[in-house]
């Protein structure tokens, strides 16, 4: 079956080749129907509109159908029953289930009832597979992926973005340069699991020393109710915010991106500098989702 | 000789049944929570821990009357006694040797740490690591157990 659960689970080729897939999808001026007749479920077990939205657009720009619940229907349902006997029944309903649920590794477990596809549409702490593609693909609009100098800033410790993010970067040996604040630095499991796989990671404290070397800084939220108050919130997210100021002499082809959505981490003051590339970011979901739903169901 | 004479007072032959030897020392009350047996169960049992030994130092031993472990339950072992080794006794006599091989997926053995993995709800599914030279990587959630694995056993 081909679930796609984590980008742990997808080879440097497979990846290639969903990017090469979207692009494709992206600049084709039609859009073929080859998923005419297909259903796709959406369970969204917490809420998510615009991963939902982008799902459906997706599936509706190939010609398919999409059914679903929200995230009431389905919390409610999810009292009631286990989440394996869910996924049995939705099996039946439809060719291909996108899952998002509260809790971490529910996604695994539903490619384990299911006898369709599954695609993780994020479980716990918010990886999902289809965002690290679509950052991936961004970059690559850009320039290619090989050796790459990333810079990635903001809650390294909770934001599992970054994460997946980091992991599926070390396939292209990137050096990562992380900026965190105290108390929210990339775990050492992560960075040590990535330098044993060869990547140069470089920690950093303050994003001025190095932002004149990078060639991507991917800015994640820094979230208030990791502090203990918002004195000490609005401390930490001032002097890790994003400004033309500090865009000031980086290298021309840097991109600025951002999985959306932002709250102080970036001033408004960015969207008009050529850097700014989130919001090109977030309309990538779509031919990246579609290049995915083909690669289950084609 | 006389080391074989003070552990012949530890604990006697058995006919039928397992001795589990070169337990690290300490380990044998893990060792029997690892294959499952409780306070509740009927087998007769008997354990000596921190016995003298040459080879290891300290070792523990353990002696299941009337049951043969099997290789499942021999490997779980592993996870905490590397060095252990499993005589399978029949008729007092040592009718199997063997010694235990850390299995790479361990199923149903240790309770995953993350109190937001899927694996700790009521869901139909046992818990599932992969083992790696790290520690235990949980196979739903990812999180990763470096130390203290004992703690975590179900
Ligand atoms: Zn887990």
């Amino acid at each position: 079956m081909n679930h796609i659960i984590s980008i742990r689970d997808l080879s440097r080729t497979e990846i290639d080749q969903l990017i090469d897939e979207a692009s494709r999808i992206d600049s084709s001026v039609s859009f073929d129907q080859s998923l005419k007749g297909k259903i796709l479920a959406l369970l969204f077990f917490e809420p998510s509109t615009r991963t939902r939205m982008s799902f459906e657009a997706a599936m509706a720009r190939l010609g398919g159908t999409s059914i679903g619940l929200d995230s009431v229907e389905a919390s409610s349902m999810a009292k009631g029953e286990t989440l394996a006997d869910t996924i049995r029944v939705v099996s039946g309903y439809a060719d291909t289930i996108v899952l998002r649920h509260p809790k971490e590794g529910a996604a695994r477990l539903a490619s384990e009832f299911a006898s369709v596809p599954v695609i993780n549409a994020g479980d716990g702490a918010g990886q999902h597979p289809s965002q690290t593609l679509l950052d991936l693909y961004t970059i690559r609009q850009s320039m290619p992926l090989e050796g790459i100098s990333v810079g990635l800033l903001g809650d390294l410790r909770y934001g599992r973005t970054a994460h997946s993010l980091a992991y599926a970067l070390s396939l292209y040996g990137a050096t990562l340069h992380t900026i965190s604040p105290k108390g929210l630095e990339l775990p050492t499991s992560i960075a040590d699991e990535l330098r044993e796989k060869g990547t140069e990671i470089v920690e950093h404290r303050d994003v001025s020393e190095i932002i004149g070397t990078l060639d991507v800084l991917y800015v994640t939220r820094i979230q208030r109710e990791r502090f203990p108050d918002s004195a000490s919130y609005f401390k930490v997210a001032s002097s890790y915010r994003v400004t033309p100021d500090l865009l000031t002499g980086v290298r021309e082809r840097l991109i600025v991106l951002h999985p959306l959505p932002r709250l102080d981490e970036i001033d408004p003051g960015v969207d008009q500098l050529p850097y700014a590339r989130y919001f090109e970011q977030s309309r990538n979901g779509i031919p990246v989702r579609m290049a995915m739903l083909r690669k289950v169901m084609g | 000789m006389k080391r074989d004479a003070r552990e012949g007072l530890l604990i006697s032959p058995i006919r039928n049944g397992t001795v589990i030897d070169h337990i690290t020392g300490g380990e044998a009350l893990n060792v029997l929570k690892i294959i499952g047996i409780t306070g509740a169960t009927t087998e007769s049992i008997s354990v000596a821990t921190n016995v003298k030994s040459g080879k290891m130092g300290r070792k523990d031993i353990v002696k299941i009357e009337n049951r043969e472990l099997l290789k499942e339950e021999v490997n779980r072992i592993a996870l905490i006694a590397p060095n252990a080794s499993i005589n399978i006794i029949r008729n007092f006599e040592v009718f199997e040797k063997k010694g235990v091989e850390i299995p790479s997926i361990l199923t149903g053995v240790v309770r995953c740490p993350n109190p937001g993995c899927i694996s700790n709800t009521n869901e139909p599914i046992d818990s599932k690591f992969e083992v790696l030279t790290k520690g235990l990587h949980c196979l739903y959630c990812d999180w990763i157990i470096t130390k203290d694995i004992t703690s975590h056993l179900i």
